[in-house]
């Protein structure tokens, strides 16, 4: 109680203390877009888990008496609710399709980032605490990476190597790195130089330790940004590369692989490829919003 | 200036070096190129024959040296399935694509500047929330699908655009919006925010004490310096934009470099495939360069710093 000053004044500590994890929690919980994003996140992703109790059906499964089935809200005579989104050129269940694809990008989407995550954060990480030579080493790898077309180099060398779901994700966790070591990279930059790190160091702290212990927790809230900006981008990636047919191979149930294969009966069919890429769509805005969420949550001054 | 502008062109040259190693390398990652390229119905006789035609019988470097000196001069050797000079096939294809990324940068800078600067000026308005949904909302549509969509609705059910070619200017129409649209949103962020710096300097507010009509503040003074990072960026995403014009052209059958190296990657045309992806990356570190060379000029703490 002795804390209140002579005037009744409460100090600083008075004020902030109690305020600033109420404040965060305001700020998490008022956030519109943080919210909205990471609830449909988790809704995808508890589809994903129960898939198999959710789809009505096998989504491999072709029964070509039953094909080309509109969904329910066409009005067409043909609709049922026993296929509620239709059925696709071969007689599948679309809506067992849509949810098994999920699995797909959220499995690419996640592995790939963790990747080139790992990847770019070691590269950024020792071009900003070395600096120097090291820097100068690691900015030449960022600029080679980004003057290759990842489009072009990811077709390419997935047709040499030969498509299965690893090598995908291993091709698109290899090329996507650049972001994450540019970001890590400033960030180390700005923490490096700050009162903690240099008094880890005076305590004779290990470079290691200092980089585990001081810097990274303290880039922690910027690599998360960046983290579901590359998730994203690996999902896209990843159906762009199925539409091309040089992705995930048929019959897997991949989105991009759905409105390849609904491409050609666009004309009559259009559903085929709006639900997918619509799928496609939501997942990529809740993972853009829970970023742009968490950007503006953790660096409010950094909001525009 | 000079300093700095002969260390730039030093590394970009030393980036291009590693790019064409990289390129080069693409072919062993088949494992044997001759192997792949003579098919399985191939004689070991066939095998050797190709290799030797070839040259994937002498040792790699040389094979690198022979590659490297030959594209320096324009020659990237023979189309495996075209049966016809790479270079040539290439230069009558990049016009097309080089067209295509100049409309879809048209397009994205039309639209992402006056909606950054509307946005600026009236910072957390309607007109400022629409624009920064338009942005989220941008980034979370495939290319591909965004393509599908404006095919069904303009091309099918409206029967206003055409849907394959490049015949005319209006077979550019949709693959322009479909390659453009996915850079607006970076573009429109970074306009937005450096008009908001601007608009607060002192500089600008001198400028409305003179008594100097709001337009010509904004436009004059403002504006031009709001936009020098947006070229920079501008520069870079041109880049991109090539790169990604693969899915597009393939969409819309238009005859560029992209649908070329989709076709080059179906044969496993591998000179056409390394010619390609070398080409791309060439163009890209030299719009990265003069970038860095523009900014340098307009701004002089990056060339000293």
């Amino acid at each position: 109680m002795g804390m209140i000053g002579k005037a009744g004044v409460p100090t600083a500590s008075e004020i902030l203390e109690p305020s600033s994890a109420s404040l965060m929690r305001k700020r998490i919980f008022g956030h519109y877009g943080l919210m909205i994003g990471i609830g449909s996140l988790l809704v995808i992703f508890a589809i994903a888990l129960l898939a198999p109790m959710l789809a009505p059906f096998d989504p491999l499964d072709q029964e070509l008496s039953r094909k080309l089935i509109p969904p329910i809200w066409s009005g067409s005579a043909k609709a049922t609710w026993v296929y509620p989104l239709g059925t696709d050129g071969l007689g599948r269940d679309y809506l067992s399709r849509l949810i098994y694809g999920s699995q797909i990008s959220l499995l690419i989407g996640f592995s790939a980032m963790l990747i080139s995550g790992v990847i770019g954060t070691t590269l950024g990480v020792l071009a900003g605490y070395f600096g120097g030579r090291v820097d100068m080493v690691v900015n030449f790898i960022i600029t080679t990476r980004l003057s290759m077309p990842v489009v072009l180099v990811a077709l390419a060398v997935v047709s040499l190597v030969g498509n299965s779901l690893w090598i995908v994700i291993w091709v698109l966790g290899l090329l996507i790195w650049d972001r994450f070591a540019v970001v890590v990279r400033s960030s180390t930059l700005q923490v490096r130089n700050l009162d903690y790190v240099a008094a880890a160091q005076a305590i004779g702290c290990s470079k290691m330790r200092i980089i585990f212990s001081e810097i990274m927790p303290n880039i922690m809230n910027n690599l998360i940004v960046v983290a579901t900006v590359e998730m994203a981008h690996a999902i896209i990636l990843e159906a762009a590369l199925s539409f091309l047919g040089l992705g995930v191979q048929p019959p897997a149930p991949s989105w991009g692989l759905m409105i390849s294969e609904g491409k050609g009966l666009m004309f009559f069919h259009p559903w085929l490829i709006g639900i997918p890429g619509a799928a496609l769509f939501v997942l990529i805005l809740a993972i853009n919003l829970m970023g742009d969420g968490v950007r503006d949550v953790t660096a409010p001054e950094n909001r525009n | 200036m000079l300093i700095f502008a002969v260390k730039r062109l030093a590394v970009a040259i030393l980036v291009a070096i590693t790019v064409s190693l990289l390129t080069f390398s693409m072919i062993y990652l088949s494992g044997d190129p001759a192997m792949a390229l003579a098919g399985e119905s191939a004689t070991q006789q066939d095998i050797e024959n190709i290799r030797r035609v070839y040259g994937y019988d002498k040792p790699i470097v040389i094979q690198y040296i022979n590659w490297l000196g030959n594209a320096l001069v324009g020659d990237f050797g023979h189309s495996h399935y075209l049966k016809t000079d790479v270079a040539s096939v290439i230069f009558t294809r990049l016009p097309v694509t080089m067209t295509l990324g100049a409309a879809a940068l048209s397009f994205a800078l039309l639209l992402a500047i006056p909606l950054g600067v509307l946005a600026a000026m009236r910072p957390n308005t309607l007109i400022d929330r629409i624009a920064l949904t338009l942005a989220v909302i941008g980034q979370a549509l495939p290319s591909f699908w965004f393509a599908l969509i404006m095919i069904y609705w303009f091309g099918i059910v409206w029967g206003m655009l055409p849907i394959t070619g490049s015949a005319s200017w209006l077979n550019f129409v949709m693959p322009s919006v479909a390659l453009g649209y996915y850079v607006t949103p970076a573009v429109m962020r970074l306009t937005r925010a450096g008009m908001l710096d601007v608009l607060s300097s002192d500089y600008i507010r001198t400028a409305r004490a003179k008594g100097l009509r709001p337009v010509a503040v904004l436009f004059k003074h403002a504006l031009r310096n709001a936009v020098i990072p947006v070229v920079s960026l501008a520069a870079v995403q041109f880049g991109f934009m090539l790169g990604g014009s693969i899915v597009i052209e393939t969409i819309f059958a238009i005859n560029g470099l992209g649908q070329l190296a989709w076709e080059s990657i179906q044969r496993a045309d591998l000179p056409m495939m390394q010619a390609i992806v070398l080409v791309l990356a060439c163009f890209y570190i030299v719009l990265t360069f003069l970038a860095d060379l523009l900014n340098a000029f307009l701004d002089p703490r990056i060339r000293v710093g």
